[in-house]
């Protein structure tokens, strides 16, 4: 068994899977059933003054008839007043003490900050986190992602707040932003203990075509909501990666962004991130997905023979480094496993409209004859001369490992953009000629 | 006994109801998303009239539903029925690549069910006629699913075309032939109605041969296209054949699709004779209208059978019996009312013939027999319509595949009388060569557009057209690539 504990900038908890503030962390009730489930931690769903809510508030982007690929919402923070959310929340604290309960708070003025942060405290929170990230409604009222927009505005507020500070505040980072890194650094030099992002991006996801407006519908009118699910997980990776691959950061990273599985977690964990937060897999599921979290997790654990959650943390961060650094002079192609080939020829026409005229369509010569294959039907063949080796044809193939991407000696010594600036600078080479 | 119908109206028509009802359009959308839009498809290649199933099921997955309509009768302006009838385990779904991944086909018959009905119940062209007349004429003898194809093409193509049809109603074995719970009569003639609007006259119990004559048509059109389709059933030549409640398969069908169904006569033992795919037509519609037994009686054995596996386990499936390696030698009657069988034992010889064993009679109980034993070609009438038209040793006309032209340079053919008997799809895939053909032969254009090939103009096997043997035969496709 690994050790799935993790200890986020001070706050503990038995196992890096936190439930998102967002509709799931509503409640008591709900905590208590996230709790029940098995989840680590909760995140409460922003604290502040009470707003009022439209209905409706959600809307999916559905793919190829699979539901929920991206969902967004035109929620705002808590509905409840804030006595009972900080009520509910030491209940939940009581009951659950060795779950991270988080209190996820909104609120405007240095005054205000201080309240909610005693609040806070004394409501027994192991931890706070600053929502700067809502991009839709109470930026309009300055909060939210107005404030995660605006490195100095970021930098002013977690100032006031850790003065305040008695137990770790994590900072929650918007996406909507050109570079999270700036937003991160305002963070680290206001004193934030922690950083979490992504935040749901500004989307529309679908208009409808009969009534000319989009979903979520409320009287014939809609607003751009914050975009979360499955298909935001590559650009929550991507800024995660940002902040924890930053010198001048160096702060413990909360991942949120589009998990949904115990991979999606490592991913995330590897890339930096000490621990998850979830909640589009949650309102798609429930609480009960944690299950399969943990336990595949602490499988993949076991069987790469990593102790702890810790020993997975940041493994992959030093592989991704700026295009500038990698080598020019590796070479892989695509290879074709005609056992498995099962006649599609999908390869072919995405290598010859999409990418680099570099498959064939060939008399079989015996290939690929399989059970399933009509005979006179050309099958593709690569031409390895001009396979630049882009991974297209393995990506749009149906069958697994049926096109692998091989590694090509080519007997040169690695060398990246910046060696060959230097060595062109230097005179010791040629140009390398363009592409033909 | 005299035959009479068992069913109530209502158990009738329960009985009867669709095999393959129409998929829900969440049920079309997950199973359109299943396929994976191959490049190059080889279900096209199977398909004898070469539609792009791809593009139509993409169209499907897309909401297009018109769209995939068109694509699909642009094709084969008797989509829609060749959906319900077509055997697509041996041809497009016997091609599909989900088989190499050890996966079900896509159902592409059934997802060209759910596109067609589409445009045909909210009335939505989608084929047009010939903006301009060619000024050609062309008269199309046989108003089945080959002479429908055939003038469906010809029209859209500019030409002036009549189908002689002497039944009341156009559609062939489509309207009258096939069994109710795939086809519905009216299914069919809503084809033939698409066929109308594309501008074809239809003139039905118009038989040519009787008051119109061949030499007439020669006169006031330019080709004829001849798709009459084959004959009478096979006789069994024994004793006791004309009696009453010995009906052919065709006939009994006949009824079913003329008749309300708690009208067909049907009998209470009823035994089919031969075992291909309209013997199973008949002998699970005599069992679905009430007939207590329904027994093929097929004097090879079980896997010689030329019915369709799947159409075995219909049979199998509506409680239908077997009795192979029997074979019928007398129709038993009492005061002129069938009463049973006297039948024989068959098996196979030492040289591989099969021979009746001798003193191995018995005799079964039955009110109704059916013979199913394959239809003869329509030799006398074709010589009569044509008396110097080239006939092989089948009876089949001996014509250009590719063009349909036939020993008479004037008369094309296609469909069953040209074939020899095969699928609905291959008739209409044969009457649309023939339409080119003849805008060949009098125009000396050729059609832009490739019937069955890809898209990177690869013809299709010679098997794919056809249905003597399933696509993946790997012997075959080492065969063909001998060649």
């Amino acid at each position: 068994m690994a050790d799935l504990s993790i200890n986020l900038a001070g706050i503990k908890s038995p196992n890096p899977f936190w439930v998102a503030s967002a509709p799931p962390s509503n409640t008591a009730y709900q905590c208590h059933r996230a709790f029940e489930a098995g989840w680590g931690g909760v995140v409460w769903k922003t604290i502040g003054d009470p707003i009022v809510n439209v209905s409706s508030r959600y809307s999916a982007h559905n793919v190829g008839g699979i539901r929920m690929v991206g969902f967004n919402n035109i929620e705002l923070i808590s509905d409840r007043s804030v006595e009972t959310n900080f009520k509910e929340i030491a209940e939940c604290k009581k009951r659950w003490p060795d779950r991270a309960v988080v209190a996820s708070l909104m609120t405007d003025t240095r005054e205000h900050w201080h309240d909610m942060m005693k609040r806070s405290r004394d409501a027994g929170a192991d931890g706070v986190e600053l929502n700067f990230g809502c991009p839709h409604g109470m930026c309009e009222r300055g909060m939210g992602s107005a404030v995660g927009q605006n490195p100095d505005v970021i930098e002013t507020i977690v100032g006031w707040v850790m003065e305040a500070a008695e137990i770790p505040v994590i900072v929650k980072l918007t996406p909507n932003i050109t570079s999270v890194a700036h937003a991160a650094r305002a963070a680290k030099k206001g004193g934030a203990n922690a950083i979490s992002l992504i935040n749901t991006i500004n989307s529309i996801t679908q208009v409808n075509l009969d009534t000319m407006c989009p979903e979520p519908y409320v009287a014939g009118r809609s607003t751009h909501g914050g975009y979360c699910g499955p298909a935001v997980k590559p650009i929550a990776l991507n800024m995660v990666h940002e902040v924890a691959n930053d010198p001048e950061i160096g702060l413990p990273i909360s991942g949120i962004g589009g998990i949904s599985t115990w991979k999606d977690a490592a991913e995330f964990i590897a890339l930096g991130a000490t621990g998850v937060q979830v909640c589009t897999a949650i309102m798609h599921y429930g609480f009960r997905i944690v299950e399969d979290m943990l336990e595949g997790l602490n499988d993949f654990l076991d069987a790469k023979g990593l102790a702890s959650v810790r020993d997975l943390q940041g493994r992959a961060v030093r592989s991704v480094d700026k295009w500038e650094t990698l080598d020019l002079n590796y070479k892989r192609i695509a290879s074709i496993d005609y056992d498995k080939c099962i006649g599609c020829n999908l390869c072919y026409i995405a290598c010859e409209d999409g990418a680099h005229q570099a498959i064939a369509l060939v008399k079989p010569n015996g290939r690929g004859l399989g059970p399933g294959r009509l005979p006179g039907k050309p099958i593709p063949e690569i031409k390895e001369d001009h396979c630049v080796g882009c991974n297209l044809c393995s990506i749009v193939c149906p069958v697994d490992d049926c096109i692998k991407m091989v590694d090509v000696k080519t007997g040169k010594k690695p060398m990246s953009w910046r060696d060959y600036q230097a060595a062109l600078a230097a005179g010791t080479m040629e140009p390398i000629p363009p592409h033909p | 006994m005299k035959l009479k119908p068992i069913l109530s109206a209502k158990q009738a028509a329960a009985n009867m109801a669709e095999i393959e009802p129409r998929y829900s359009p969440q049920e079309a959308l997950v199973e359109a998303e299943r396929c994976l839009y191959c490049f190059d498809a080889p279900c096209i290649m199977a398909c004898p009239t070469g539609i792009d199933i791809p593009a139509f099921i993409k169209k499907i997955a897309h909401g297009n539903l018109t769209g995939a309509a068109r694509t699909i009768l642009q094709a084969n302006p008797l989509g829609a029925s060749c959906a319900r009838v077509c055997p697509t385990s041996a041809l497009c779904e016997g091609a599909c690549v989900m088989l190499d991944r050890d996966e079900k086909p896509i159902k592409i018959g059934r997802l060209q069910r759910y596109a067609t009905d589409h445009v045909f119940e909210n009335n939505i062209a989608v084929l047009k006629p010939a903006a301009q007349k060619i000024g050609k004429s062309v008269a199309v003898i046989g108003g089945g699913p080959a002479g429908l194809g055939c003038a469906a093409e010809l029209a859209q193509l500019g030409y002036d075309v009549t189908i002689f049809e002497k039944e009341q109603q156009a559609g062939g074995l489509n309207t009258y032939g096939i069994a109710y719970y795939k086809l519905r009569p009216e299914d069919s003639l809503a084809e033939v109605e698409l066929v109308k609007s594309l501008g074809v006259k239809i003139r039905t119990g118009a038989e040519v041969g009787r008051r119109i004559k061949v030499a007439d048509l020669e006169k006031k059109f330019d080709a004829i296209f001849v798709g009459v389709g084959l004959g009478r059933t096979y006789r069994l030549n024994i004793p006791g054949e004309d009696l009453p409640e010995v009906f052919e398969a065709l006939d009994f069908i006949r009824l079913i699709h003329t008749l309300p169904l708690h009208k067909v006569p049907v009998g209470r033992r009823v035994a089919v004779i031969g075992c291909g795919n309209t013997a199973i037509d008949a002998v699970t519609q005599a069992k679905r209208l009430g007939a207590e037994e329904a027994v093929i009686v097929y004097r090879r054995g079980e896997k010689d059978m030329p019915a369709y596996p799947y159409e075995y386990e219909i049979a199998k499936a509506d409680g239908c019996g077997f009795m192979f390696h029997t074979a019928p030698v007398e129709v038993l009657a009492e005061k002129g009312r069938v009463t049973g069988l006297k039948l024989a034992r068959t098996r196979f010889n030492a040289q591989g013939k099969l021979e009746t064993v001798k003193g191995s009679e018995f005799i079964e109980p039955f009110d109704m027999v059916i013979k199913a034993l394959g239809q003869e070609p329509q030799t006398a009438m074709l010589k009569k319509l044509f008396p110097k038209l080239k006939l092989a040793k089948d009876g089949t006309v001996v014509r250009d595949p590719a063009s349909g032209q036939t020993s008479l340079k004037h008369v094309f053919v296609g469909g069953d009388c040209a074939n020899g008997g095969r699928e609905v799809v291959n008739a209409v895939g044969e009457g649309k060569k023939a339409a080119r053909g003849i805008h060949r032969w009098l125009t000396g254009e050729r059609v832009a557009g490739p019937i069955q090939t890809t898209r990177l103009g690869v013809a299709g096997p010679p098997f794919g057209s056809g249905l003597d043997h399933p696509v993946r035969v790997p012997e075959l496709e080492a065969e063909y690539y001998k060649r």
